[in-house]
């Protein structure tokens, strides 16, 4: 019963790091950017259901709403600091980690003086508050949400990933960025419309938050340094090896914390990152390439 | 406390220090050393200048700003009131206000700002006991006044703090009382991680063993952590009578909805909360939280008719729709409180008010409150509420009369060998 | 005020002044202007700090101190080695803890357990791990030794495996959550979220005594000056040489015959144990620590200043976190709302327009008006080999 529990519990962590972390493997295996400010668009998102709700009653259809509107709330956001920014940076990888904190903290301090520095609150439909059960499990309707939602967004990129032409481009520039460019793909253009996706992607990851937490300035910054590890041992860009390290993490964390307490936990997940990586230096699949580093 | 005197072989260090750097200028050291020794003494602040300057020292930046932000707008009225109705000692209040930007040593560095750079009269202010623990010692050193209005873990006695919010003799224990007349048995505990909580719990342990009730779990979660479902499948599996709940600041949120989500309410495993206020209920959303029980000393609905004219004049000054809470209406209350010490005292000199504080009543919106001169907290009368599905909070039992305040727990055998901590000054 | 600078370096008299043979030593890198930079650098601190601000403005001063002893070592190793540690608050925390039970433990009476363990009342004992910090000869070694070690280990395993840029800044990141998260859960012996506080007793000397807290400054601007020192011999030795050749050509450094992983390694740990050095100092003058001050959040905080200043040049990540540690406050105190865009502008503006930080002002300034001139790209210093400056004080 409880092993069940835990188990559920640790897919259900792994489901909200994956919707988190696969805007930023997007753009990190695309460009090779570091967004720290994928939390703040992951806020906005959040916000979006609040700003829905207050023009309509509905709990459930503002909920489904929200999910386009995050979507493009967020990737706009994005879409302005790539063009504004880290478009300047493409050369200085590590930069663009201190160029989005940098906008993290603005975008916090923005969403503060917008919506207030206490939290909001949303509601969410009746058939999301209850427990769905199944034999002698009962699972949160919320959990389940999410996980569907997670492994959906997952289905929908790996499908626009194979039979799009938007996806071949993006994944002729991902393996080798100049010779896409001499094969006439319009990198930059590629480039805007990869970040838009993925910023749009933590979008839809602030939605589903508001199912399980606050809405508040300061809610983005919870789970990013986990979705980040997440990325890091999956190999970068890598759909597969972030789906695969995100639910190994989240049940990782789920079991040891059960165990020791998540005090001690994050430490032993941490000593087995580092491990791991002793193993795997460029994470669980890494692009075959000839290039040395 | 070990007491040093190693004063003249620093200064003399220092002054050679500076020496050598300045044998070759030549110009004189005197000024270098002796010129800050003087430490800070006890003067009567109120006494120079046409105003009287009083410190604020609240979050209005970061995560506790959420809470601390109200403190200050309750302080600011207080602060209006007293001096339209010709302020402290004749003299017209002047609030400096800082911000102690939800960091506990930004706090402590803003204390001393406020005592040595503004000398204020006395400083109000912190929320967490991380950023009281911060400030104690600033305030014992500099030898001037601290009211800390918020319920607190107690087993601390600072001489230079007041302590207007609850101590746990007036918050939880009262709790406890009124669950085992309800006839709860089994009592699980949720907090966040840190010494509120913990130092919460084991008191309720302690409660418990006495008076036949058995804990039947015990779980911690980081400030701020989000991710309750372990915890929340942990409760449904060991259907407790009573959860007693002291999370702090965001945490609530996640934690209420995963409660509700799988399928907890008030009357399958009712909640005792002693951190959610009126504020939170409304950010939290009431439907999450109907019929659920908290545990304070002020509602925004005590009957009073200090409370109404309360209420009234802080939704004037801020907007209707503003709610009331404990904590605010502990720090209104620690303004009037120091002024009535001070008249009494004719001075603002802290030892002259600590002469004076014993006995002091004010008709706060809470009720009458008395300062206990020998600990510095105060009588307080308890009150569990219900939450209603308006957001509100209505008061479903009191304790009759103020309690007297017992940081340290003396007059309750069950806690006899809790702490090692004794009811000397806390200092060390 | 960009004009302004531009007359005061344009000025006629300065260009005589860098002409004369005698006055122009002090403008020109040699043994003559290193040794008027201390003596600058130790007047001001010294002589003309002390005098001028009163004793609160001081002690603030001597925190900044801290934080630019930390800052001097995130220059050697992310500066010059192109080592992005987000997680220097973890070795800033074991320096910081180091010191702090030392001083609890030493206002602590024979027999007893220190005042916190006893309010929480989780252990019996003294715990092993606390024993021998009661030792002033074990602690204040470990206040660098710790942090020096832990980063040696920590970088000979993930740098060996050549794990660097984005994934080391990530890993270190991650570090620094653990340790916070950690530390705030083992609050029987560390003090939890509150931390270690009122730590009044250094070495004897009083601290509620303003002379005795004017003593601490002294001895953390002492320190700030030989942290200098030691920094400016590495970053000009042949090993400075190495680290910079290994941030811009990793390669090309393993195929001349050596290990660049040993080299990152080695500078990792330096900015450890300077680290750790930056948050004993920061314990001595505040009196108290906590995992808040050791978080995520102040790990980047102490990014900032470097940045700002100039992160690959031996004063400007010292003046910077000064600098911006000064102006925080400043800002604080007369508009809490507008820090954090204060904060983030700086971040953004910076790092995106003046990567070399205001140390390169001037030359970034020449090359936008070389660019006005003959529009060409303007050629940052910062990432650039031999561009490295010694910003004067």
């Amino acid at each position: 019963m409880i092993v069940v529990n835990q188990l559920f519990t640790g897919i259900s962590f792994g489901s909200l790091l994956l919707l988190i972390a696969l805007g930023l493997t997007l753009i990190f295996g695309q460009m090779n950017v570091i967004n720290m400010a994928q939390g703040e668009l992951f806020m906005f998102g959040a916000y979006t259901v609040y700003v829905l709700q207050l023009v309509m009653t509905s709990a459930g259809l503002s909920l489904f709403l929200a999910l386009p509107v995050a979507f493009v709330v967020s990737g706009l956001i994005g879409l302005a600091m790539e063009v504004l920014l880290i478009r300047r940076l493409y050369e200085r990888p590590l930069d663009t980690l201190l160029v989005t904190w940098g906008v993290a903290l603005v975008l916090q301090q923005l969403a503060r003086n917008i919506f207030g520095a206490t939290n909001k609150q949303t509601s969410a439909p009746e058939w999301l508050t209850g427990a769905v059960t199944i034999g002698e499990f009962s699972f949160p309707a919320s959990r389940l949400f999410i996980l569907a939602l997670a492994l959906g967004a997952v289905l929908a990129l790996s499908l626009t990933f194979k039979f799009t032409p938007l996806g071949r481009r993006i994944r002729a520039v991902v393996q080798n960025r100049r010779l896409a460019a001499t094969s006439g793909i319009p990198t930059s253009r590629v480039d805007r419309t990869t970040f838009f996706i993925g910023c749009g992607l933590a979008g839809i990851a602030g939605v589903a938050l508001t199912l399980l937490g606050a809405i508040g300035p300061t809610m983005g910054q919870s789970y990013i340094v986990d979705a980040f590890l997440v990325v890091v041992v999956g190999g970068i860009g890598q759909l597969k090896g972030t789906v695969i390290m995100a639910f190994a993490i989240g049940m990782a964390s789920a079991l040891i914390e059960y165990q020791v307490g998540p005090s001690l936990a994050k430490v032993l997940v941490f000593i087995g990152i580092v491990i791991f990586l002793q193993w795997r230096p460029q994470g669980l699949f890494s692009q075959q390439t000839r290039s040395l580093a | 406390m070990i007491t040093l005197h190693k004063r003249s072989v620093a200064a003399s260090a220092t002054a050679i220090t500076a020496l050598l750097l300045l044998a070759a200028c030549g110009s004189t050291t005197e000024e270098a050393a002796p010129e800050a020794s003087a430490t800070m003494a006890t003067e009567d602040r109120c006494a120079t200048g046409d105003t009287i300057p009083v410190g604020l020292l609240n979050s209005l930046s970061g995560t506790m700003a959420i809470s601390e932000v109200t403190v200050r707008d309750s302080l600011l009225l207080a602060v209006d009131e007293i001096n339209a109705s010709g302020g402290v000692l004749g003299k017209q209040l002047v609030p400096i206000s800082e911000d102690g930007a939800s960091d506990w040593p930004t706090f402590a560095e803003k204390a001393q700002k406020l005592i040595s750079e503004d000398k204020v009269a006395a400083t109000f202010g912190g929320w967490t006991s991380s950023s009281r623990k911060q400030m104690l010692p600033v305030f014992e050193s500099a030898k001037e006044l601290l009211f800390y209005p918020v319920q607190y873990e107690g087993l601390e006695a600072s001489p230079y703090i007041f302590y207007t919010g609850a101590t746990t003799n007036q918050q939880i224990i009262p709790a406890l009382d009124y669950l085992k007349e309800e006839g709860v048995k089994t009592l699980y505990l949720v907090g966040s991680d840190y010494v509120f909580p913990r130092t919460a719990n084991k008191e309720i342990a302690a409660y418990a063993a006495a008076n036949g009730m058995e804990i039947v779990g015990e779980d911690y979660k980081p400030l701020g952590n989000t991710e309750f479902s372990a915890i929340v499948d942990s409760i449904k599996a060991a259907k407790p009578d009573a959860v007693f709940n002291t999370l702090n600041g965001d945490s609530n949120v996640a934690f209420w909805k995963q409660y509700k989500s799988a399928g907890l309410d008030a009357k399958t495993t009712p909640v005792v909360s002693v951190s959610i206020a009126e504020e939170e209920v409304a950010a939290i959303g009431p439907e999450y939280l109907t019929d659920q029980l908290v545990s304070w000393n002020y509602y925004q609905t005590t009957d009073t008719p200090e409370n109404a004219a309360f209420v009234k004049a802080y939704q004037d000054k801020y907007g209707a729709d503003k709610p009331t809470s404990d904590p605010m209406e502990a720090a209104y209350t620690s303004l009037y409180l120091w002024k009535a010490m001070a008249e009494k005292a004719g001075s603002c000199n802290p030892e002259a008010i600590k002469a004076a504080a014993d006995g002091i009543t004010f008709a706060a919106p809470e009720g009458l409150v008395t300062i206990d001169g020998a600990n510095q907290h105060i009588y307080k009368t308890a009150r569990i509420g219900k939450i209603t599905d308006d957001g509100q909070i209505v008061e479903v039992w009191n304790s009759g009369e103020p309690i007297k305040p017992d940081p340290f727990l003396e007059g309750y055998d069950w806690a006899a060998g809790l702490s090692g901590a004794s009811p000397a000054p806390s200092s060390s | 005020m960009n004009t302004t600078l531009q007359k005061i370096t344009s000025h006629p008299l300065l260009a005589k002044l860098q002409s004369n043979p005698y006055i122009g030593r002090l403008f020109r890198p040699g043994p003559i202007r290193t040794f008027s930079g201390f003596l600058v650098g130790g007047i001001l601190l010294f002589l003309i700090a002390p005098l001028v601000l009163s004793q609160f403005r001081l002690e603030l001063l001597g925190k900044y101190l801290a934080f630019a002893i930390v800052a001097s070592g995130i220059g050697l190793a992310w500066g010059r080695g192109g080592l992005l540690t987000l997680g220097q608050g973890v070795f800033f925390g074991i320096g910081a803890y180091a010191m702090a039970m030392h001083l609890k433990l030493s206002q602590t009476p024979e027999g007893q357990l220190p005042d916190f363990m006893q309010l929480y009342g989780e252990v019996e004992s003294l715990p092993s791990y606390w024993v021998p910090f009661q030792y002033a000869w074990f602690a204040i070694p470990a206040i660098i030794i710790l942090p020096a070690l832990i980063a040696y280990l920590v970088g000979a395993m993930i740098f060996r495996r050549g794990v660097r840029g984005a994934y080391f800044a990530i890993l270190s990141q991650a570090l620094a959550a653990a340790l916070a998260i950690f530390i705030v859960g083992q609050q029987g012996t560390t003090g939890g979220t509150n931390g270690l506080t009122n730590l009044n007793n250094f070495f004897g000397y009083d601290l509620d005594d303003p002379v005795n807290r004017k003593m601490v400054y002294f001895i953390i601007a002492g320190i700030l000056l030989g942290v200098i020192a030691i920094t400016r011999q590495l970053m000009f030795s042949r090993y400075g040489e190495l680290l910079v050749a290994t941030r811009d050509a990793y390669q090309r450094v393993r195929f001349l015959g050596y290990n660049p992983a040993r080299v990152l390694t080695v500078a990792f740990a330096v900015s450890a144990a300077m680290a750790g050095l930056g948050g004993a100092a920061f314990v001595s003058i505040v009196g108290a620590i906590n995992p808040a001050s050791i978080d995520v959040v102040p790990s980047i905080a102490f990014i900032i200043g470097v940045a700002v200043g100039g992160r690959s040049t031996l004063l400007g990540p010292v003046l910077g976190a000064v600098g911006v540690a000064w102006f925080g406050t400043a800002a604080s105190e007369a508009y809490p709302d507008s820090w954090q865009y204060i904060q983030g502008g700086m971040f953004i503006l910076v790092v995106a327009f003046l990567p070399g930080g205001l140390a390169t002002l001037p030359a970034a300034f020449r090359a936008i008006k070389g660019k006005w001139d003959d529009r060409k790209p303007p050629e940052i210093p910062s990432m650039g080999s031999g561009a490295v400056q010694e910003a004067s004080a």
